[in-house]
């Protein structure tokens, strides 16, 4: 078996994604377990403060310049691929930019993509990957044929844990195989109600119709604050324009797996259901005891969201002194 | 202007009857058929471009079984022109490698300005697809577009892609690649009319032959990742209701969080 490689991924602003160090505890385990050695690439020119970020996860990193600056994920991909070096089997990170770059990937290589792990073991034919299927009705354990591929790992599926020392950072700048067509970032609009990311968020604090307006969502966001978390929606408040669609949970927005999710007046529709279900902790609150978020939530309390919100802040407040 | 859809029909998840067979493949039978939600968005993307530039055509393009008129029909009643199905037992079993190479070949034999696609699918999940398509054909890929923007003049497309913080102004050279999501906008309902124009409309239908594609590399022969294991997800523990007064419920709440060291 050829080595593991995994992509290490930068937010907006430069700094190393934490999906990033998930995802290098996950290929440093699968590594051990193999028998190989595991290598992070960051496919980013001068991406030097993430590398050594990274190294404290992973004994090996190389930052590839190969991309040029403002490269798409497709380019990352092709200087990903010219790049592998007997390596037989990738972890991306299962963000945007990851998924482009692993179907791009996939194509230049032929290798099999299995999305979206939620966890993965190594067996005598390579990793096994645990995958959710169909919005959570099934979870599915899947391996690759033929002796190579491409994993991307979901957001909070996998604990980062560091090394006792940290690896080492190399930079290369790899000529990409094949061409692929570019396409020119003319700008990047930051939204004026840019709202915390809900992405990795610990907490997270959703509305849904029930909160009935943006004013509502005063409350949730005080909840979110007193809590230390994010604030998320369901479809029904980004549909009434009540909160940006970056904060929508679900099948056409994100799926997020944090500590606690506090549902204010949320049905619990599949479509939701299917973006929030692998919270550890799940606490609805609803006026209607048979709404379906009944079925899964952890504690559902019966009432009003406004009347229980207020008096969980006092008691969150009164608590903290 | 020309634009293809790319439109995949998947088991509806409004169902719940979505389940895998002994084998583990998708047991077709037990849930309805709908086009897949994601698409849906591009579709009404297309048609409004295209309504806007007052010509044009929407043109479907699916790999799914012979059954799939039935489903691409409804996208047809939204307003597409017509329809190419890309279809052949070989292709039972198909991974995501070979459904790029299919939908990539496919489109080789079409002529478009623009090939729209779903962000992910509600079966899979993968949104891998779309990426993929773009690097075989050699098309700029500009994925998670919130609002497109094509200049006929100048031959070129501006997408807002949607970023953590905000989003992105991309601009590439046309024909290009576009996947996109629900922020393009609420797909319509057919009308009446639409409905019964649909079954008028003509659906071409392609074999691996057709696209010269080898039966052995596709399929479950060509497959590149297989299931070994299935089960439902372990259960959450029952339920605890309170339907106690707010004070007394947020109390019991706050306490709860404590308990699991949430706050
Ligand atoms: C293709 C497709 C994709 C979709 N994708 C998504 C998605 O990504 N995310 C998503 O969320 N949905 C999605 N949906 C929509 C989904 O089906 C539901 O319509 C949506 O989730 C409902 O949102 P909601 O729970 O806020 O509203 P509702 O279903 O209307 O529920 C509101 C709840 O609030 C309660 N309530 C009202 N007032 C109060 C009050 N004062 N106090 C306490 N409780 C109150 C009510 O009892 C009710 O249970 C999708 C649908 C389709 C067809
Ligand atoms: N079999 C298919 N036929 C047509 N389009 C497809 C097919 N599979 C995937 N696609 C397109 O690629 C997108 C992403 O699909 P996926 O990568 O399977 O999640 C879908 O929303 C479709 O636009």
């Amino acid at each position: 078996m050829g080595d593991m490689v995994v992509i290490g991924e930068l937010a907006p602003d430069g700094t190393l994604t934490k999906l990033s160090t998930e995802v290098a505890t996950l290929a440093r385990s699968l590594a051990e377990a193999a028998g190989v050695g595991a290598t992070a690439v960051i496919p980013v020119a001068g991406a030097d403060a993430a590398a050594a970020e990274l190294a404290e996860f992973v004994t090996s990193v190389v930052v590839d310049g190969g991309a040029g600056p403002d490269a798409t994920p497709s380019q990352r991909a092709a200087v990903v691929a010219a790049g592998l070096d007997g390596a037989d089997h990738v972890l991306i990170p299962a963000s945007p930019d990851g998924r482009d770059l692993a179907g791009a990937l996939s194509a230049l290589t032929g290798w099999g993509v299995l999305a979206n792990g939620v966890a993965a073991r190594w067996s005598d034919e390579g990793p096994v990957v645990v995958q959710s299927a169909f919005g959570g009705k099934l979870v599915t354990e899947s391996a690759f044929i033929g002796g190579h591929g491409i994993v991307t790992i979901r957001p909070n599926a996998v604990t980062a844990e560091p090394l006792g020392s940290p690896g080492t950072v190399g930079t290369r700048a790899t000529q990409p195989a094949g061409t692929i067509a570019p396409v020119a970032l003319l700008d990047r609009i930051v939204a004026e109600n840019a709202a915390v990311s809900i992405d990795d968020a610990r907490i997270i604090v959703a509305g849904g119709r029930g909160v009935g307006g943006p004013e509502g969502f005063g409350l949730v966001q005080e909840l979110a604050d007193a809590l230390g978390g994010a604030v998320g929606a369901s479809r029904a408040a980004v549909d009434s324009g009540w909160i940006p669609y970056s904060q929508q949970i679900g099948q056409t927005g994100k799926i997020v797996k944090p500590q606690l999710y506090l549902a204010l007046g949320i049905s619990g529709a599949i479509q939701h259901k299917v973006g929030m279900q692998t919270a550890e902790t799940i606490i609805a609150v609803n006026r209607d005891p048979d709404a379906p978020i009944a079925d899964f939530a952890d504690v559902l309390v019966v009432g009003d969201l406004f009347d229980v919100g207020r008096a969980m802040l006092v008691e969150l407040r009164s608590r903290s002194g | 202007m020309r634009i293809v859809v790319l439109t995949k029909p998947v088991p509806d998840p409004a169902s719940g009857g979505e389940r895998l067979l002994p084998d583990f493949r998708l047991d077709r039978a037990n849930s309805p058929t709908v086009v897949n939600g994601n698409d849906e968005y591009v579709l009404e993307k297309a048609l409004k471009l295209i309504e806007a530039a007052g010509e044009g055509e929407v043109v479907l393009l699916s790999m799914a079984p012979a059954d799939a008129p039935e489903t691409m029909r409804k996208a047809l009643a939204m307003g597409a022109t017509s329809g190419v199905l890309v279809t052949d037992p070989a292709l039972a079993g198909s991974c995501t490698v070979a459904t790029t190479r299919v939908l990539a070949a496919a489109l080789q034999t079409l002529e478009f300005d623009l090939v729209f696609a779903g962000v992910d699918s509600s079966d899979g999940f993968a949104g891998v697809v779309p990426a993929g398509v773009a690097t075989l054909t050699g098309l700029p890929y500009l994925s998670w577009a919130a609002e497109i923007e094509p200049d006929t003049a100048t031959r070129t497309v501006r997408v807002r892609r949607i970023s953590p913080t905000g989003y992105d102004v991309l601009e590439a050279p046309m024909p290009a690649l576009i996947s996109g999501t629900q922020a393009l906008g609420e797909p319509r309902y057919p009308s009446l009319k639409g409905i019964m124009g649909a079954r008028a409309k003509t659906i071409t239908v392609l074999s691996l032959a057709d696209l010269g594609i080898d039966p052995g590399s596709v399929g479950s022969p060509g497959a590149t990742t297989r299931v070994v294991d299935a089960r439902p997800p372990e259960a959450r523990a029952a339920t605890r209701v309170i339907r106690d007064g707010p004070d007394e419920a947020a109390r019991q709440v706050v306490d709860f969080l404590a308990e699991r060291r949430l706050i």
